[in-house]
């Protein structure tokens, strides 16, 4: 029988609590960067840090560091453990593994570096890192390692030396548009807020209500910098005249909410955060809003209505949030990663970011790079790079040499593309134009084993599951599309269910309240489109071509 | 608010609401039908069912005429093939997500469900039915919910917290499983807040909620709060968009 005196038993107890990183006294000449990110924690990296630290010490070497990082990307090959100062990165660290840590710590200790290190191409080529610059090189839960890293400088320079109109001008030049998913003009939005009268405030909402199946992009900047994002909420604040920040994050991220709550302390005794910020009297105050685990509440009347403590359901806009937002009052929406892009905009300045990218899409655009794919991991990369080159140069190609079939973007609203839309670049227009879209970034590469309507079955369960159930198309359409792919899969299908499949697709599609429902036609649109036949090959030889499906309707 | 006039023009006729009026309502008052079935003159609008979406020239989606403000111009088509189309489908929809049989329900001949389908020409059905267990709660003393009715339309809930000010429904649970509920989920009898002035029984669409003793077809609604609602409205203490 389990007491509270077993949870408490020392030895859980000692387990659960992680290792504390290793800071020398004295100068540092190398540090070991062990990834204490999710990926790498369910690896048990914080078992790798702990005896990391123990073998420094027992080698008595002072002038090296045993340090907790953010994400260091490649989750695929976890636990991670770089050294930055001999460009070295170690693969696959196990606790437990002495030979492995015993080379490492002869690596540390300026030796023949250990043969465990691993080439960083062809991961790390074409990546260029503005949201993710600081992730996986400073500890996410010192707010000093981000001051030394530049941190808050763009804050202080905001507040200092620029008008609220300057800020919103460089965003506006820098061509930023909404990480969420959407798209929309950054500049624009902020001018919109900024624009807003309101006799008791504003606010600044940031968005980190991160749902999409096989996204972890904003659950990562937030483990691994969560300074950064609280830096560009203030720089809003500032921007639109808002004192008071607000970050819905989703409850499923406790190590995110963890290290956020830290990161607000800290910067709040620092002076970022709270009353006269570096010295003036602009102030803003930011506070933690844990969501209860309803996908709906990523769209933003309903993360809205949940802050305020009601049920998170949407609202018709308009009035959209920035002339109605939180309370009645005007409120800007971001998202973690659009957040995070700030601070650089500032620094660097908006003509130095629209640079980077494509005509309509500036930037750069994390993506969490999920699937059949030999390197799954987090990964930054600029706007109009192709999708060949993610999947097969980042990525690495397909495990097991399987031929590619599809990739998936954008979560439950985007879509499949196929293996001919390889060569397109990935922007915000060429992504919707082939039928999905950019989505927060969750990307998800499917391999010949892969049912596409299987596929469009499985988020199609999804959004059924997170319908809110306010209105109708979007409640009952889901679960009757659902029901129609169900059949298909099973090899019951007719071609007259195909009809109905699409035509209740066209009106969910047109008629539903948010982007939830809108968008959850998607997949089954994106699959019709791109691999007909296989819907065909269900409904009319009752067979699965990728062989996924367990077809026991052959005889109806 | 605002008594500025906005002229525009619904399905060919020039048409003038005040600004701030919602399209739907200055349909209604000059005559033109749109169907919907969550709105309710006097309340606050939710916008939910979306049967009174409509076409607005120059916009390329579709625009829900209760929730959308008039403008100046205005160019509003409230019949075509497509929504015809959309209607029915959602009508549809309703009918097969919980268990609506009319020839056993006690709003037969009083339902706002059974009236539309018959007005938009709804003949058959090709989806199945889903036909969800749902309960029915018969405690509270003079009235029974009867979850295998109800469409979520939202009505009672915004007329026992806006009119009679009591707020003992809500809704519970989201997606298909989303369900009415009184008080935190309370059985209606045992409500502390439900004041048994019986408006949401009078303002329900369907067979959902009504008075207990009636039978097949004797729900019949008498809806004496209704004109007052409308008469908030008008005096301007109602609510505009």
């Amino acid at each position: 029988m389990s007491t509270i005196e077993d949870a408490r038993a020392p030895g859980e107890g000692a387990r659960r609590r992680p290792p504390e990183p290793l800071v020398p006294e004295g100068e540092r000449r190398v540090s070991a960067n062990v990834c204490q990110a999710a990926g790498c924690l369910s690896m048990q990296s914080d078992l790798v840090l702990g005896a990391l630290r123990d073998r420094v010490e027992a080698a008595g070497l002072s002038d090296v560091a045993v340090r907790r990082v953010g994400c260091l990307g490649l989750c695929a090959a976890g636990p991670l453990v770089e050294v930055p100062e001999l460009g070295r990165l170690f693969d696959h660290v196990q606790p437990d593994d002495g030979a492995a840590l015993d080379s490492l710590v002869t690596t540390l200790s300026g030796g023949e570096p250990g043969g465990q290190a691993m080439a960083k191409e062809p991961f790390f080529s074409h990546q260029v890192k503005v949201v993710l610059e600081r992730c996986g090189q400073v500890d996410p839960e010192r707010v000093e390692d981000y001051l030394d890293a530049g941190g808050y400088e763009a804050l202080t320079k905001t507040v200092t030396t620029m008008s609220p109109e300057e800020v919103i001008a460089e965003v506006v030049r820098s061509g930023l548009r909404g990480r969420g998913g959407a798209g929309y003009p950054t500049g624009l939005k902020w001018t919109t807020v900024a624009k807003a009268t309101s006799h008791d405030g504003k606010f600044v909402v940031c968005n980190a209500d991160e749902g999409d199946p096989g996204a972890f992009m904003d659950r990562s900047v937030l483990e691994s910098c969560p300074q950064q994002v609280l830096e560009g909420m203030a720089i809003a604040g500032y921007a639109v005249g808002a004192q008071h920040g607000y970050v819905y994050v989703r409850a499923e991220y406790p190590l995110a909410v963890k290290r956020l709550n830290s990161a607000i302390r800290q910067a709040e005794r620092s002076g970022f955060l709270g009353k006269q910020i570096a010295g003036t009297d602009f102030e803003f105050h930011v506070e933690v809003r844990i969501g209860a685990g309803a996908f709906v509440c990523g769209e933003e009347t309903a993360l809205l209505a949940s802050i305020q403590g009601g049920r998170g359901t949407p609202r018709p806009r308009p009035p959209y949030p920035a002339a109605s937002g939180l309370w009645g009052r005007p409120t800007l929406i971001n998202n973690v990663e659009t957040y995070a892009n700030v601070p650089p905009v500032v620094m660097r300045g908006g003509e130095w970011y629209g640079s980077i990218g494509t005509g309509k899409s500036k930037g750069t655009k994390v993506f969490a790079l999920a699937g059949a794919v030999v390197n799954t991991g987090l990964i930054e990369v600029p706007m109009g790079l192709s999708l060949r080159q993610i999947v097969f140069d980042i990525g690495g190609g397909l495990v097991g040499g399987k031929k590619f079939k599809a990739v998936q973007t954008g979560g439950p609203s985007g879509g499949c593309l196929p293996e001919e839309l390889l060569d397109m670049p990935i922007d915000y227009e060429s992504l919707a134009q082939a039928g999905s879209h950019m989505g927060s970034g969750g990307m998800i590469v499917m391999d010949e084993s892969t049912c596409m309507v299987d596929v469009a079955k499985y988020f199609m369960d999804f959004c059924r599951e997170e319908s809110c159930g306010k209105c109708l198309p979007c409640r009952a359409g889901t679960v009757q599309m659902y029901g129609l792919l169900d059949k298909i899969t099973r090899g019951r299908g007719t071609r007259h269910d195909l009809d109905t499949l699409q035509s209740l697709a066209e009106m969910v599609r047109t008629t539903s309240l948010c982007g939830l429902g809108q968008g959850a036609p998607n997949p089954v649109f994106s699959t019709l489109r791109y691999f007909r036949d296989e819907y065909l090959a269900h409904i009319d030889d009752h067979t699965c071509p990728a062989g996924a499906c367990r077809l026991d309707g052959g005889e109806r | 608010m605002s008594d500025e006039v906005r002229t525009l023009v619904i399905d060919g006729r020039d048409v003038a609401g005040a600004s701030g009026q919602s399209i739907l309502s200055v349909a209604e008052e000059s005559g033109v039908f749109i169907p919907a079935l969550c709105h309710l003159a006097g309340l606050s609008e939710v916008g939910s069912c979306r049967l009174c979406m409509v076409e607005v020239e120059g916009t390329a989606r579709l625009v829900a005429s209760c929730v959308t403000a008039v403008e100046e111009g205005m160019k509003v088509t409230t019949t075509s093939e497509r929504l015809l189309a959309y209607r029915r489908r959602a009508i549809e929809l309703l009918f097969m997500e919980r268990n609506h049989v009319c020839s056993v329900c006690v709003a037969d001949n009083h339902c706002e469900l059974q009236e539309l389908a018959k007005t938009l020409g709804v003949t058959h059905f090709e989806l199945p039915p889903l036909h969800p267990a749902c309960d029915v709660d018969a405690t509270h003393e003079r009235f029974v919910l009867d979850h295998n009715r109800c469409i979520l339309c939202a009505r009672c809930v915004r007329v026992c917290d806006e009119i009679e000010g009591a707020h003992t429904w809500d809704i519970r649970g989201r997606g298909t499983g989303a369900r009415l509920i009184s008080d935190l989920g309370k059985p209606w009898g045992e409500s502390t807040t439900c004041t048994s002035c019986g408006k949401c029984v009078q303002v329900c669409p369907t067979g959902a909620l009504y008075e207990k003793g009636r039978s097949v077809a004797e729900g019949k609604r008498h809806r004496p709060y209704v004109p007052f609602l409308v008469a908030t409205n008008a005096l301007g203490t109602g609510r505009q968009l």
